[in-house]
């Protein structure tokens, strides 16, 4: 496999030919946000939160699903790219009911600790107070439609590692949900296997464990990581998990 | 069928026609028959029965002839004159030709209605009966298709193609020589070629009029592209809720393939096409091409990034050409008349005719055939007849909800591709509606809004959220409680969806925002400042 | 969103079952055709039930949550009956510049007998006769919102 090397944020790092600019970048200690990406999971490029600058382009590209390429360089932290993420923020946030405080994950959320990191302190924008329901018909896990960000993490993996395909997204545009089989309670679906695969990729509290307090429900990606190398007997996973 | 068979069929047609003394052709396409085409059809067939002159008079259907806003419209070819809002009751008038008891409902060519445009897409209305292949073909129908054939090599029709300078009629105008060189090149053996026949914006009907009019030269039009890009099988992509339009692609492809001029070994020769008709299900997005291919395939028409683009990697992953149907129905006559001569006709970079479906605030509004590059001000005023006594115009949409507008100070402009895109609009696929002074443009801006809301699919989050928001902010300056500070939040959503979202929906969705705020700003400071609709239109009205 | 209708228990002689089948068939079983599926099943029962689609799902070897997931995707496919009688209200650019927009409250106004299945369209194909409403198939050209009120039976103030 051959090498290319490229500049990033100022910095010439060396990636193999087929790694994605996000995957470089992670290997060369730059973390660019993310929330769909996750290695080892097919990519939906849906969040645009890893969108970054390539020099020459007039579009912004999203750094999970753009290959790195010879002499390319690439910017992943403008200002005109730190407003756009606190705005995608900014609009989850206002989309559905995040109150941080009461929810399972605090502390150990994706989308809280970006919102950090970006500095989004307050939202600018009308809070959408969805009703939405918690089902918890199964018996091991739970899933609050409330803290959904549809980033179909729980989708393919679901698909693509598990097999089963239980999740879907029903509806479309502001009335998407995700649905199991033929949207009857997750506790009947026919097709869950209970691995809980689902609870450990979704970066919020939406899909969580029961019976877990705040400080035992932490999630465990590195299973992602075995499961799809071994399948394909390849060693390119390159992502580590998350903290 | 033969190239003797085509020929014997169309004089035999022709034959027949000469011998009648009139056609009295009504158009059957959906804007006259929700006026009570119908039933004026069946009239005037009972008339012709009763008065014994079937043998010399027939009675057909026919394409949209235009002025739909004065339909039912009737075409006799006895002195080429058109009738206007004709009911059952005029049948006998019609049928006798007693021009005095039609007064003042009667069109004729000279009037500035038809003078100023060039029908050439269109040429068929008022002459072809949309269910009956034999019209098509006896007004040269099929004749590329057999020249595309026997006559020349693939490479020889893309070449023609290129030549023509045709740019695609869905919105972008990306050059269809590129792109059917593009899918010729690829070695695949396996392609498709696609019918974008989605035409999903809200007030614009060219699309399907043409399908429901003239629907063989679509299929004509996809039959060249095959041959051409080296495709077996070709799919019409259709709007479910154009019911007839359906019925009639469904009817045309019926009798081509019964005629032979679709399917196995078109005209003798080694060429197979088939053409099947897939029908949407109510998703404005799957008319942008990557959701439409997984529609066909099936599935949530959700679009994916590109690249890899169609014509490298689309319809399960095979080649593919799409094209918008007006594209292909422009394809004939380039075969037939060589490429040079439609490089020669409209302007320069864009050549040829364009179909805009004129509506809102006209006096004749319906379907207008001119040469691209023809001024606003001529389609709208020469042709259009202007707006409604008493009002004045102040501003037209293009380009559907990825459009903008265009004000009156740019009434000139030359109506191509690279002038709208100049002054803050787009071509779009023809949609022209008209405002007046009793337009709320602001209102205009939320109900676009409010569509791409509803239109979108979901996946990414700045087009799935923030066209919610962006509705929510329009929503509050029309019903006078817009606050300062939705100016600079309006605007930073419309940067985020135009750089951020995944496909055209999301990253267009802004433009009607944007286009008022450019050339109507006073009617937004208007509504948030003075707490004030200067047309008094929108929710707020006039009074509050 | 999720189709709640009751089972209909559809006996194996049913001629719709077979059409659906024969649809099916003709299709190879195959999921790439499943929207054209769900257009037939529409058409022979009116709307999806939760049962049709299962059986759908079955059939064509496809996950019930994509069945599920794509039908729900498409504004024209139901989950619920149909009431006796349909209007749609055209909102369409032309009609909405025309006061499609009072046409609906209007109708929103006079249709809540539980009799009408009211939607609305974005242009219906006849933007010259605008406002159009379309009410069991038959359209209302330039009609106004008294009229349209009238039509669905209802009262209107206004
Ligand atoms: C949201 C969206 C909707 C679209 N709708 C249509 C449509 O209804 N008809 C169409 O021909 N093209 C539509 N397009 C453009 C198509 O993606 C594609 O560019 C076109 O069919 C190509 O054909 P052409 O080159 O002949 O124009 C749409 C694009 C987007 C982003
Ligand atoms: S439940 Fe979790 S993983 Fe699934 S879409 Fe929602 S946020 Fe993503
Ligand atoms: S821009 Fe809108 S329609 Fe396009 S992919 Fe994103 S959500 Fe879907
Ligand atoms: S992480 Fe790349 S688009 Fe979401
Ligand atoms: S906008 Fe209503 S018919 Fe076209």
């Amino acid at each position: 496999m051959s090498v290319r090397t490229l500049e990033v944020d100022g910095r010439t790092i060396t990636a193999m030919a087929d790694q994605t600019i996000f995957s470089a970048a992670w290997d060369n200690g730059i973390r660019i946000p993310r929330l769909c990406h996750l290695g080892g999971l097919p990519d939906a490029a849906a969040c645009r939160l890893c969108l970054v600058e390539i020099e020459g382009q007039k579009r912004l590209q999203s750094a999970c699903t753009t290959k790195v390429a010879e002499d390319m360089v690439v910017r992943t932290d403008t200002p005109a790219l730190q407003a756009h993420r606190k705005l995608i923020i900014e609009l989850l946030f206002a989309e559905r009911n995040h109150v941080c405080s009461v929810c399972v994950v605090n502390g150990a959320c994706e989308l809280q600790t970006l919102a950090a990191e970006l500095g989004v302190d307050h939202i600018r924008m009308k809070p959408q107070y969805p009703k939405l329901p918690v089902d918890v018909s199964h018996h091991r896990f739970g899933i609050d439609h409330n803290r959904c960000i549809l980033c179909t993490r729980c989708v393919r993996v679901c698909d693509s590692v598990e097999g089963a395909h239980t999740w879907d997204v029903a509806g479309r545009g502001r009335n998407s949900l995700i649905i199991s089989d033929l949207g009857e309670p997750w506790g009947e679906s026919a097709s869950c296997t209970s691995c809980g695969k689902c609870v450990q990729v979704c970066p919020t509290g939406a899909l969580f464990s029961k019976g877990k307090t705040v400080a035992e429900m932490r999630k465990d990606r590195s299973f992602l990581q075995y499961i799809v190398t071994a399948r394909e007997k390849r060693l390119w996973i390159a992502e580590r998990k998350p903290r | 069928m033969t190239a003797d068979g085509l020929r014997q069929s169309r004089e035999a047609e022709l034959d027949r026609q000469s011998r009648l003394k009139n056609r009295i052709a009504c158009c059957s396409v959906a804007g006259c028959l929700a006026g009570g085409g119908d039933a004026v059809r069946a009239a005037l067939a009972e008339e012709v029965k009763a008065q014994g002159a079937s043998a010399e008079i027939e009675v057909c259907g026919t394409g949209c002839m235009g002025l739909c806003s004065r339909g039912p419209l009737v075409r006799s070819s006895a002195g080429e004159i058109t009738y206007a809002e004709v009911k059952p009751g005029d049948a006998a008038a019609v049928v006798r030709s007693d021009l005095d008891s039609l007064n003042g409902r009667i069109l004729r060519q000279s009037d500035p209605f038809f003078a100023g445009q060039r029908r050439l897409i269109l040429a068929n209305s008022g002459k072809v009966d949309p269910e009956k292949i034999a019209g098509y073909i006896a007004q040269g129908g099929y004749q590329s298709l057999l020249r595309a054939t026997s006559e020349m090599t693939p490479e020889e029709i893309v070449a023609e193609v290129k030549k023509s300078k045709l740019r695609g009629r869905g919105g972008a105008g990306y050059p269809a020589g590129l792109k059917w060189e593009l899918v010729a090149r690829h070695p695949s053996a396996t392609k498709y070629v696609i019918c974008n026949a989605d035409e999903g914006d809200p007030g614009a009907f060219m699309n399907r009029s043409v399908l429901e009019g003239d629907p063989h030269r679509v299929l004509e039009g996809m039959a060249i592209a095959g041959r051409a890009v080296g495709a077996q099988q070709g799919y019409i992509y259709a709007r479910g809720e154009s019911p007839l339009a359906i019925e009639r692609i469904r009817t045309a492809i019926d009798q081509a393939q019964r005629e032979g001029l679709l399917g196995g070994r078109v005209f003798d020769s080694d060429f197979h096409f088939r053409i099947d008709l897939r029908i949407g299900a109510g998703a404005y997005v799957c008319g942008e091409e990557t959701a439409l291919i997984a529609s066909i395939e099936g599935k949530r028409g959700q679009p994916v990034l590109r690249p890899p683009y169609p014509p490298e990697s689309g319809l399960w992953g095979h080649p593919t050409l799409i094209n918008n149907v007006e594209t292909f129905a422009n394809i004939p006559q380039i075969i037939e008349n060589g490429g040079d001569w439609f490089a020669g006709i409209g302007a320069p970079a864009s050549p040829g005719t364009k179909i805009f479906a004129v509506a809102g605030r006209i006096r004749n509004s319906g379907l207008v055939e001119v040469p691209i590059g023809t001024s606003l001000r001529t389609i709208l005023f020469e042709i259009g007849g202007g707006v409604p006594e008493g009002y004045e115009f102040k501003a037209a949409q293009t380009g559907g909800p990825a459009g903008g507008c265009i004000p009156a100070q740019y009434l000139d402009v030359p109506m191509d591709y690279d002038s709208l895109t100049g002054i803050g609009t787009m071509m779009g696929s023809g949609g022209l509606i008209v405002m007046d002074t009793s337009s709320c443009m602001v209102d205009v801006a939320r109900f676009f809004m409010e569509f791409c809301m509803d239109e979108s699919c979901g996946k990414c989050i700045p087009c799935r959220a923030g066209t919610v928001q962006m509705n929510e902010i329009l929503g509050r300056m029309t019903s006078g409680e817009g606050k300062e500070a939705d100016f600079a939040m309006l605007e930073a959503l419309s940067g985020l969806l135009v750089e951020a979202s995944l496909c055209g929906l999301g990253r267009a969705a802004p433009n009607p925002v944007l286009s008022t705020l450019r050339h109507f700003r006073s009617e937004y400071d208007a509504h948030v400042r003075e707490r004030r609709c200067p047309a008094g239109s929108c929710r707020m009205g006039a009074s509050a | 969103m999720n189709p709640t209708a009751p089972d209909l228990n559809i006996p194996a002689s049913d001629e719709r079952e077979k059409l659906l089948e024969r649809a099916m068939a003709r299709h190879h079983n195959s999921g790439d055709a499943l929207i054209e599926i769900l257009h037939t099943a529409q058409q022979l029962y009116g709307y999806l039930s939760r049962p049709l689609l299962s059986k759908m799902a079955r059939r064509l070897n496809l996950p019930p949550s994509h069945v599920l997931g794509v039908a729900t995707f498409y504004h024209l496919f139901r989950f619920e009956p149909p009431k006796k009688h349909s209007a749609i209200v055209c909102l369409g650019t032309a009609c909405y510049a025309s006061g499609a927009g009072q046409l609906l409250a209007a109708a929103q106004q006079s249709a809540s007998e539980g009799e009408w299945t009211l939607t609305t369209g974005r242009c219906v194909g006849s933007c010259g006769l605008a406002p159009i409403a379309i009410c069991d198939g038959i359209p209302l050209a330039r009609v106004k919102p008294g009229d349209l009120a009238a039509v669905l039976g209802g009262k209107h103030d206004g």
